[in-house]
């Protein structure tokens, strides 16, 4: 399993830190999503998952 | 059920294909969109799409292979005219008769104009085609006049300025924001326009435009001034597109009148701006026209009407980019809310809360992200305490 993040659709609304705290980060000064994990464990899919589902500016993806 | 039908094509409406699907409905799903788009996100519309010249690609809201594989049959362009509850039928301007076993209504809301002529040179923004027309005249417009202090009269303000042009910003509102937030918002935002070079005429009413041959050359005050502008964008608020319900029994108010369920009849649900429901976390009837409820309603709606019946109460969320400010808030901030500010409002960065009857109701950050998303948890721990008799609110 694969995270992808596009930083230039992201408008930094951190929903995916909610979603998925172990693997998105935000940064500090304009709150654009940072990356923690790149291959997270095969348990956090579900979180992930969620982040996809609830990003607001389509700006995650996942491949396995 | 074998049926669903959706009205309206854009997030809400996609988002209701997604949770059907992803709960497992196998039936057929039949969205009705008004407009010749498939989905797309209005918030760049206003910044990015314009100040950037985005192409569509980057504010489509699928691919279209991940939208194929939905399965859903897309009526594009067509417009529901008549709902008939009695007989679980739909009818479109176009004739067509759609039976259904469920409904999702999803229509959205559309920008208020002025009575009046409206000479050309004078927009709204509200879909795609808007705002590629507004990106292609403001090539030809050095002088831009923004009606209204909302969110998106705020956001193409600081767009327009940005390409450089001049931009008066006119509203009768004491403070930019002001349905939003409170005045000290308000004021500090007001401030960072000014810096920024845009002019701001704020409590005075917009008389009407004044024309040159047809196109608009400036727009007229109430008190007597003309604000000189070859464009014009009209940003007065909107109104939920519910006139084609009127007939159909539904309870119809400032939006669609639901349950807490997001229930508007059986088998009869409304997400997303047009969607006015009883938030029984507040104890208020909300109704917000933000992009993270469309899709956040939407999935609520989709898992009530295959049977959960569970009460839709989020902590609503919004943000807004203005110049080099970004705007998020969580919750709500009601009229006679009190305000107290974390962290130092001269730096630039700090969270104001709002508290209502002893209960923190709403939190703001200014170019605060981090700090804010931890505010959040107060918010939720408030709302978990809530007997409902308790708050009475109303929200704007």
């Amino acid at each position: 399993m694969r995270v992808l993040i596009e930083q230039a659709r992201c408008c930094g609304a951190g929903q995916c830190v909610l979603a998925a705290p172990d693997i998105f980060d935000q940064r500090e000064e304009d709150g654009i999503v940072i990356l923690l994990q790149e291959n997270p464990p095969e348990e956090s899919r579900a979180d992930v998952l969620q982040a996809i589902k609830v990003c607001p500016a389509l700006a995650i993806r996942l491949e396995d | 059920m074998r049926t669903v039908i959706v009205v309206g094509g854009s997030a809400a409406g996609l988002a209701a294909v997604q949770a059907l699907r992803a709960e497992g409905y196998r039936g057929r799903i039949l969205v009705v969109g008004a407009e010749p788009h498939l989905p797309y996100d209005r918030p760049p519309l206003s910044k990015g799409f314009i100040a950037d010249n985005l192409p569509f690609e980057h504010v489509r809201l699928s691919e279209p292979a991940l939208l194929n594989e939905l399965g859903a049959e897309w009526l594009i362009p067509a417009r529901a005219c008549e709902l008939d509850l009695d007989r679980r039928m739909l009818r479109l301007e176009a004739g067509d008769r759609l039976g259904f076993d469920g409904l999702i209504l999803a229509t959205g809301v559309s920008p208020r104009v002025f009575p009046g002529p409206r000479p050309n040179g004078v927009y709204t923004l509200r879909s795609l085609d808007d705002a590629a027309a507004l990106r292609t005249a403001l090539g030809s417009a050095p002088q831009v006049a923004v009606i209204g202090t909302g969110v998106l009269g705020m956001e193409f303000a600081a767009t327009a300025r940005k390409l450089g042009l001049d931009v008066t910003v006119i509203g009768n509102a004491p403070h930019p924001l002001a349905r939003q937030f409170p005045a000290a918002i308000g004021n500090l935002l007001a401030a960072r326009h000014r810096a920024a070079g845009v002019m701001l005429r704020l409590e005075v009413q917009v008389a009407g435009f004044e024309e040159k041959g047809g196109h608009l050359s400036g727009v007229r005050l109430a008190d007597g001034d003309i604000v000189p502008a070859e464009l014009a964008l009209v940003a007065i608020g909107s109104q939920p597109d519910v006139d084609w319900l009127r007939t159909s029994g539904l309870p119809i108010g400032d939006g669609i009148l639901c349950d807490a369920c997001c229930r508007a009849a059986p088998g009869v649900y409304a997400a997303g701006d047009v969607a006015s429901w009883w938030h029984s976390g507040y104890g208020a009837r909300l109704r917000i026209e933000h992009r993270m409820n469309a899709t956040e309603q939407a999935g609520a709606t989709v898992k009530n009407l295959l049977g959960a019946a569970e009460d839709f109460r989020p902590i609503p969320f919004m943000w807004s980019d203005q110049h080099d400010i970004k705007l998020q808030s969580y919750g709500i901030f009601p009229d006679d809310g009190e305000v107290e500010i974390e962290g130092d409002m001269a730096s630039g960065r700090f969270v104001a809360l709002c508290h209502n009857q002893g209960r923190v109701v709403g939190a703001l950050g200014w170019n605060a992200v981090k700090a804010l998303r931890q505010s959040r948890m107060r918010l939720v721990e408030a709302m978990e305490g809530i007997r409902l008799d308790e708050l009475q609110l109303t929200v704007g």
